[in-house]
């Protein structure tokens, strides 16, 4: 809004409706409120000890400031940080649909290799999503009609033609919270996050990262990306390929090349597609105690 | 439909009302447009200018006050959200004209240059040890990190913080 991108003709202050609580569900889930603050998540207890990952992914987000602010609905409904989109002059399709896109030929170093389309390239900027994704998370929704609940990688649409079109939320309809269900193989869960600063910054490439050995074999493995995709990326073809395999850096470097192999890089992003399967491996290796460096 | 939204309060807005706010536990009557950011209706309204604006778009972190005890960027905050809530600007910090131990801190320690980005870096430094993020610098750098300083004067704000943690009998 500073920037004059956005200019709505209403503003609502929906901070003191009750949708603030981190609740612990019976089995072992968590319900968050939409207007929990990141703050508030990352240093819960259930969420510090049965999910590090999203833990981890809200502190190294943003600032200490940032953080005691933004709230978890308004963090998944955050615009992209595509400089032609924030600059409210350049041709930018998700901002004046049709107008296209000044990022496919432009400074595009920041931008996503995974999910493009011909009308956008900018990256989805959220750390948490990119978590909650690769825990299964639901986003509880209530509008005019009814109630929704939405798996959260439905919750994000790929730009295709109408990258204006970033989630399904309909006019008058307010997330009111985020479910994660039980999942115990998040208690060994890892994010990690590259970026240009220690601190403080977007990511070029992230990796949120959970799994479970079973006899020296993975049971369960959940990974996405963040950084490189036009959404939160569920890596599911790495998934698929590392269920079953002995845990090592040889089925996670072939995971790794499975799911970058979809890869549609620009000239100034090439560098994301090596340093995302580097990402992957190393959160994996870290997982599994091999080598951290 | 139409019906909810004509129950619901009449907007406000875009002329000025009234409004109080709560700065430094003293009640401030203003009248303020529902557009005006806290940061503004700080130093606009109320004349209290130790809270600055350097990017007014949430980057640098200058105009760091606290709402109700918790760092926040006033730049960033509708001055009428924060009706019911308590705002500590840098002029809330010292008591009886008696610097905070941070503020004499900076200055033991030549924690600034040119002084812009300081009343924000005091408001979260302080924040940061009522939260117990200062425990090595590590963790001062990381917790700091919303506080850009042009001049760089970040091992001497490191070295107050680490003064005043140290003196308080550590964390």
């Amino acid at each position: 809004m500073r920037q004059n991108v956005l200019r709505p003709g209403l503003l609502v202050d929906i901070n003191d409706l009750p949708l603030n609580r981190v609740e612990d569900l019976p089995e072992g889930g968590l319900r968050i409120g939409a207007l929990a603050r990141m703050s508030d998540v990352a240093q819960a207890a259930g969420v510090v000890q049965r999910f590090p990952v999203i833990s981890q992914a809200l502190l190294l987000g943003a600032s200490a400031q940032l953080r005691n602010m933004a709230s978890m609905g308004g963090n998944l409904c955050q615009r992209v940080r595509c400089s032609y989109f924030r600059d409210a002059t350049s041709p930018c399709n998700k901002r004046d649909p049709g107008s296209g896109c000044a990022a496919l030929d432009g400074f595009n170093r920041g931008h996503a290799i995974l999910g493009t389309s011909d009308k956008c390239i900018a990256t989805h900027p959220s750390d948490v999503a990119v978590a909650l994704v690769a825990m299964d998370a639901v986003v509880h929704t209530r509008g005019p009609a009814d109630d929704r609940a939405i798996p959260i990688e439905e919750f994000f649409l790929l730009p295709g033609d109408t990258p204006e079109r970033e989630h399904p939320l309909e006019h008058g309809e307010l997330i009111v919270a985020i479910e994660v269900p039980a999942t115990p193989t998040a208690r060994l869960s890892i994010y990690l996050k590259f970026r240009d600063r220690e601190s403080y910054e977007f990511a070029l490439v992230s990796v949120a990262a959970a799994v479970r050995i079973q006899d020296g074999a993975i049971a369960d493995v959940r990974l996405a990306l963040g950084g490189v995709g036009t959404k939160p990326w569920r890596a599911r073809r790495a998934e698929a390929s590392l269920v079953g395999k002995l845990a090592g850096e040889a089925s996670f470097a072939e995971a790794a090349g499975q799911e970058l192999a979809a890869a549609k890089p620009r000239p100034l992003n090439a560098f994301k597609v090596e340093l995302a399967q580097r990402a992957i491996i190393r959160a994996l290796m870290t997982l599994t105690n091999g080598d951290t460096r | 439909m139409d019906g909810e939204i004509a129950a619901l309060p009449a907007e406000r807005g875009p002329s000025a009302q009234a409004v109080t706010l709560t700065i430094n536990g003293e009640p401030r009557p203003l009248r303020i447009e529902p557009r005006v950011s806290l940061l503004d209706a700080l130093r606009e309204h109320l004349g209290l200018t130790g809270s600055k604006k350097g990017c007014d778009q949430g980057t640098c972190g200058a105009c760091t006050v606290w709402v109700d005890g918790r760092r926040a960027l006033a730049c960033l905050t509708l001055a009428v959200t924060c009706e019911g809530h308590e705002v500590t600007t840098i002029e809330g910090l010292s008591a009886g004209g008696e610097l905070h131990p941070m503020q004499a801190a900076f200055i033991d320690k030549d924690a600034f240059q040119c002084g812009y980005c300081t009343p924000g870096q005091i408001m979260s430094a302080v924040a940061l040890l009522d939260e117990g993020h200062a425990a090595d610098d590590g963790q001062i750098r990381e917790w700091m990190s919303g506080n850009i300083c042009r001049c760089a004067a970040y091992p001497n704000i490191r070295a107050a913080i680490r003064a005043v943690r140290d003196a308080a009998g550590g964390e």
